[in-house]
């Protein structure tokens, strides 16, 4: 069997003195979904940070594609086919849905692909469409979430790495988020995911990863994690 | 929208288009015969002014970087022609050899700025930005000793005019049977070169760059996210801005013959920040009406200030220059006040202010 997408192996982090992630491994293997979930400060967002090159591991390696990628620029990761939809959204709020979403193809040159990609983004996310010429600051939270979700599928990812997407989002639209991402999922992306609510996460992956205080203390099929009794007791309140 | 009225629309933007023209080439002859020689150099200040707003205007306007020693590049372009082409060296280098100089190593003393300050944002970027201006000024007033570079506080004088070959816009020139006296000449060179950077910015916002630079202004940690180095971005900001600031400083010392460390003090960028703001940030239309009237209003008020104040109490009860910058400063505020987004901002800047609703 080939090698899976991503592999981190030993992946630490400090902040200071204070290790934040404590030398931990997993995979992602193409075309599926993994989520990594946990409580706050467990380390999950620095994990992603990391893979994302937004912040220095202090040890162990990444790999993707066969190839050591923890030396490489932020930038130059979207080239490689990876795309960070980052915690909090971070939405272009000055510019207009339609121009953030062309920024996303910041990074390609094949105008009349561009243009297709448009208008598949736009047939996933319609309410993106119907406000395509708002200014993105102007969108509600969820709607913001998809935009940058969208944003990052227009460099044409084969890895998409989800930080927080429900943070701050109402209910209902923390629904819509993860209907959007089973769909992008069940069109053959990669994605890996990092979140704190564990049953969504859960329900939209297929492999999932426990973090506790810098390290995985558990790993398993999705549907086997949302039926451990450890699981329902730390993480979906039961 | 049919051929005919597409056509016809097309007709109006050339007509509008020749009507500025032919505007922009007697007001020269206009101005100079009407309210004298003095407000042709005003006229003259005004365009070096608008190149300088709009070389800030890509730092500032587009990169959102706040740079408070802007002023420094016009200094390093306006010493570069100065030592290149007067007695104080004698050197005496052609035009055309100096201002792409001058342009080359403003814009590289623009990158080396940047540097040092790329992680840097907002107040912080501001205050190492504007310790930078007053270094480039603080060189150029004791660079005398030991070796004398800069001539000190006295400043440099008799600076070649603006020369090509034998032609020189020292002296009127006789074009096709007509005088263009010497300020004439000048203001055409300059609108020459405004045009030509306004050219330039108009292209530069519309490219990849151009874009590059707005994601950057919205949100570093988004623009890298959609693979923008965002480092060497950053830089050109800086190198582009300072490459005009250049370019206007050296057309300002073959213009004025003469330069010294005064001419390039925090108060000179604090001015040309003011037109970039006040004529609407990042809107290059707007940038050159602050230009215009900030460079022509604070003179307006000084020429005003004598006659108003015989006028009404008889005598000068308050300095002119006091008076002026008092005015001035109202002038700022009340701009600010009923016009936060500048006095003709964006259509997107306007749309946010306004509340943010379509």
């Amino acid at each position: 069997m080939a090698e899976p997408l991503l592999i981190a192996e030993g992946l630490r982090i400090a902040y200071g003195g204070i290790q934040a992630v404590k030398g931990i491994t997993f995979h992602v293997e193409f075309g599926e979904t993994v989520s990594l979930i946990g409580a706050n400060g467990a380390g999950k967002t620095s994990t992603l940070k990391a893979l994302a090159r937004q912040l220095d591991a202090a040890g162990g390696s990444v790999r993707y594609q066969g190839r050591e990628i923890s030396a490489l620029a932020p930038h130059e990761l979207v080239g490689q086919g990876i795309a960070l939809v980052p915690e909090g959204r971070g939405v272009f709020a000055r510019l207009t849905v339609t121009e953030n979403l062309e920024m996303g193809a910041y990074c390609r040159h094949d105008k009349a692909e561009i243009a297709d990609d448009l208008e598949r983004i736009f047939a996933l996310l319609p309410r993106l469409k119907e406000r395509h010429g708002q200014l993105a600051g102007t969108l509600s939270g969820g709607e913001q979430q998809m935009l940058a979700m969208g944003r990052a599928l227009m460099s044409r990812p084969k890895l998409l790495l989800l930080d927080e997407p429900s943070m701050g989002l109402a209910p209902i639209m923390v629904q819509k988020v993860f209907e959007v991402v089973q769909e992008v999922a069940s069109q053959g992306m990669t994605i890996l995911l990092v979140e704190q609510n564990a049953r969504l996460a859960l329900q939209v992956s297929r492999r999932g990863y426990v973090m506790e205080s810098g390290a995985i203390t558990l790993t398993d099929e999705a549907a086997a994690l949302l039926d451990n009794p450890r699981v329902r007791a730390a993480y979906l309140g039961e | 929208m049919n051929w005919n009225t597409l056509k016809h629309d097309r007709r109006t933007l050339w007509a509008g288009y020749a009507a500025i023209g032919i505007v922009l080439a007697v007001l020269p002859f206009l101005v100079g015969a009407g309210l004298g020689n003095a407000w042709l150099r005003i006229l003259n200040f005004a365009m070096l002014y608008i190149m300088l707003a709009l070389g800030l205007n890509i730092v500032v306007g587009f990169a959102g970087l706040l740079d408070l020693g802007y002023i420094a590049f016009y200094a390093v372009g306006a010493y570069l022609y100065a030592l290149l082409a007067s007695p104080h060296f004698g050197l005496h280098w052609p035009v055309w050899a100096i201002l792409p100089l001058g342009a080359v190593v403003a814009g590289g003393a623009g990158a080396l700025l940047g540097a040092p300050t790329l992680r840097l944002r907002g107040d912080y970027l501001a205050i190492v930005t504007l310790g930078f201006g007053e270094i480039i000024r603080i060189f150029m007033n004791n660079l005398n000793a030991p070796i004398n570079i800069t001539n000190g506080p006295q400043g440099i004088s008799s600076i070649d005019p603006f020369h090509i070959g034998n032609v020189t816009l020292a002296k009127p020139l006789v074009v096709a049977g007509i005088t263009v006296p010497s300020l004439h000449a000048y203001y055409y060179l300059f609108l020459g070169l405004a045009l030509v950077i306004i050219f330039v910015t108009i292209r530069l916002e519309d490219s990849r760059i151009g874009r590059a630079w707005v994601a950057i202004r919205e949100d570093e940690i988004a623009a890298k996210a959609c693979g923008i180095n965002v480092r060497n971005i950053k830089l050109l900001a800086f190198a582009m801005g300072a490459t005009f600031g250049g370019v206007a400083g050296g057309l300002f010392a073959s213009f004025q013959g003469f330069v010294s460390p005064e001419s390039f003090g925090l108060m000179e960028s604090v001015m040309v920040l003011c037109m970039v703001v006040l004529g609407g940030m990042g809107h290059i239309p707007g940038v050159i009406l602050g230009g215009i009237l900030l460079t022509i209003l604070p003179e307006a008020f000084r020429h005003a200030a004598v006659p108003l104040q015989q006028a009404v109490f008889g005598k000068v009860v308050v300095d002119p220059e006091s008076l002026r910058m008092l005015l001035f400063g109202l002038a700022l505020i009340v701009v600010m006040l009923y016009r936060p987004a500048g006095l003709w901002p964006s259509a997107t800047r306007k749309r946010e202010l306004q509340g943010g609703s379509k």
